[in-house]
């Protein structure tokens, strides 16, 4: 069905190689996320294996055809698009039965399947609308209305949930993974947000200026990151890295200690610092330890409940089977 | 914030210049409206007196009258028809990159800029005469008999003259539309399978359609009034006598006012029910 494959696959921008050799397999009815820093090269991958820009060597094949040279609209993909790019002049009828009707497909076959996909997606009752009058989930969901209805055999996503605001982003998060449970059709989905990563991925694909840091599991790149680019993107706060003499002590020249790896006592501990701004979210509080003589802020996370104001002294004692070591390159040592 | 203080001195700094637009626009049309009711002959006794609607059934029913009003429209409509068709053409193409995109863009308006006195005579000159111009010498140098454009195909020569002048125009305004299309739309019907010529047709139009509207509608406006490029060139001669032109010739060279003027507002009321659509047009694009 969907296999994607990239085999050496590069790319070039004059002299610019934005994508150095890359080797990358997505399995069928996988749901992958590319993540990375803006202008890691997450969307202009994408764009290659959707065959919007030519690759410059190498080979992509999908479903084990060799498909380097085949015209985007016959590569079985479909791109749900940042500004959804929805046809303003259209209805939203029109708009996903659009890529029926180029495929010339019988009128009553592209009615039932606009339905169907209307029906999916909750979007029956605008059906005659334009895009201008919709609201931005609505319009997220004409958007992958089009992309389902060519029955395709992979999705593409770039940055969909961008351009809504925080309430609407987690529900559409859920929409597209229920969708992807109930399609099982394989997704490349590429976001800058790593909880978008981490709550929807089966495999995460960390990206950092066009070379893949590291695939794996949203569990495995949390409990285990190759590198201090992958354990500092990963995980939200940010893991703390703490050098020096400190890291010695662990037989590494750096090691990393996530914020909800650190148990906060006013009393004893292993550290100790001087508490700066601190986070309040109800459910956790994030506290930014100062003068720890460790790294210049420690993060912790405490329970919503721990009272610790700005200035009181406290102290740390981080779990001893959860930090992570790294080497002078910057490379996990087992 | 605009207290009642402001507001009162606002007005009284803008009258003198409400006062001015308003002079210069009411007292022509005054006098056109007045001098239409009268019986007025300048060389021949002045002023003979009012006549009612006389001049405006007079024009109206004149051998001249629908050939004129035929001529405007084929003038006008041939215009629009090739401005608007190459403007999106020449649109399309100048979106694309390429070298030298600046100074091309810059060499497409200069026709514009260009006094229609000055591009008719040229045209009259340099490329339609039929003896120097540079069409004579093409055709003599195909071995074919030159093309006396201005008397044998006078109203095809003042169309490509005008048009001429107004593409620059129109490419302008359905560049700066067609630069205003999302490229993420493009490419979604790329994805969907819609070749080049489907993507123009179900995506690139749609989206210009309004700019080709306001085109057409100011082209129209000018394009009524157009006289300078027929009076340098055929002078009314070869059926280019458009109703602009008909006007000028009850006034000057008939030296009848009263008809001309009468001819006169029945131009204001066209210019006007054309000019009623586009202001609505501009102002639902000024709200959108």
């Amino acid at each position: 069905m969907g296999r994607i494959q990239l085999k050496q696959v590069t790319k070039k921008f004059g002299d610019v190689e934005v994508i150095p050799p890359l080797d990358l397999t997505i399995e069928d009815g996988e749901f992958a996320v590319f993540v990375g820093p803006s202008g890691c090269g997450k969307s202009t991958l994408l764009r290659l294996i959707a065959g919007l820009e030519d690759i410059t060597t190498g080979q992509i094949e999908i479903d084990g055809t060799d498909a380097t040279n085949v015209p985007p609209a016959k590569r079985g993909l479909a791109m749900v698009f940042q500004s959804y790019a929805l046809y303003p002049h259209m209805s939203v009828r029109k708009n996903i039965a659009f890529p029926l009707r180029m495929a010339k497909m019988e009128q009553a076959e592209i009615d039932k399947r606009v339905e169907a996909a209307a029906s999916v997606l909750n979007l029956t009752d605008y059906l005659d609308r334009r895009p201008g009058q919709l609201s931005g989930g609505q319009r997220q969901r004409v958007a992958i209305g089009r992309a389902i209805v060519r029955e395709p055999a992979a999705f593409l996503f770039d940055e969909p949930l961008s351009n809504l605001d925080a309430a609407l982003r987690v529900g559409m998060r859920m929409e597209i993974s229920e969708l992807h449970e109930k399609l099982a059709t394989t997704m490349i989905y590429v976001t800058h947000d790593q909880v978008e990563a981490m709550t929807m991925a089966d495999k995460i694909v960390v990206l950092q200026a066009g070379v893949i840091e590291q695939v794996g599991s949203p569990l495995e790149l949390y409990r285990a990151p190759r590198n201090l680019f992958v354990a500092g993107f990963i995980g939200s706060p940010k893991m703390n890295f703490i050098e020096g003499p400190e890291a010695a002590k662990h037989d590494a020249h750096t090691i990393g200690v996530r914020p909800e790896h650190i148990a906060v006592s006013d009393s004893e501990g292993l550290w100790s610092g001087v508490v700066g701004v601190s986070e309040h979210l109800g459910s956790d509080t994030f506290f930014h330890v100062h003068d720890t003589g460790l790294a210049e802020t420690i993060t912790v996370r405490a329970d919503g409940e721990v009272g610790f104001r700005h200035g009181d002294r406290i102290h740390l004692t981080p779990r001893a089977d959860v930090i992570h070591r790294f080497d002078a390159q910057g490379l996990r040592i087992a | 914030m605009a207290t009642q203080h402001s507001r009162s001195a606002a007005r009284i700094m803008m009258a003198p210049a409400v006062f001015v637009l308003l002079v210069w626009m009411l007292v022509p049309l005054t006098m056109t409206l007045y001098f239409s009711f009268k019986k007025y002959l300048p060389l021949r006794g002045g002023d003979l007196g009012w006549v009612g609607f006389d001049n405006y059934v007079r024009f109206v029913t004149s051998s001249a009258f629908w050939p004129a009003v035929q001529t405007t429209l084929v003038i006008v409509g041939g215009v629009l028809l090739i401005t608007v068709v190459l403007g999106i053409l020449l649109a399309l193409l100048l979106d694309q990159p390429m070298w030298g995109q600046g100074v091309v863009r810059i060499l497409v308006i200069a026709p514009f800029f260009v006094m229609p006195t000055v591009s008719a005579l040229v045209w009259k000159n340099m490329f339609m005469d039929p003896v120097n111009g540079l069409f004579a010498h093409l055709w003599r140098f195909f071995g074919a008999e030159p093309v006396s454009w201005l008397s044998d195909a006078s109203l095809a020569s003042i169309i490509m003259i005008v048009s001429w002048q107004w593409l620059p125009f129109a490419t302008l305004i359905l560049l700066t539309a067609i630069q205003s299309l999302d490229s993420e739309q493009l490419e979604a019907a790329e994805m969907d399978g819609a070749p080049p010529l489907k993507r123009f047709y179900h995506i690139i139009l749609p989206h210009m359609s309004r700019a080709i509207t306001i085109v057409i509608l100011i082209q129209t406006i000018f394009l009524l009034a157009i006289f300078a490029e027929i009076f340098v060139t055929t002078g009314g001669a070869f059926g280019t006598r458009t109703l602009t032109y008909l006007i000028y010739q009850r006034v000057l060279e008939s030296q009848n006012v009263g008809l001309g003027s009468a001819g006169g507002v029945y131009a204001i009321i066209l210019a006007n029910i054309v000019a009623l659509f586009l202001m609505r047009i501009v102002g639902k694009n000024l709200d959108a």
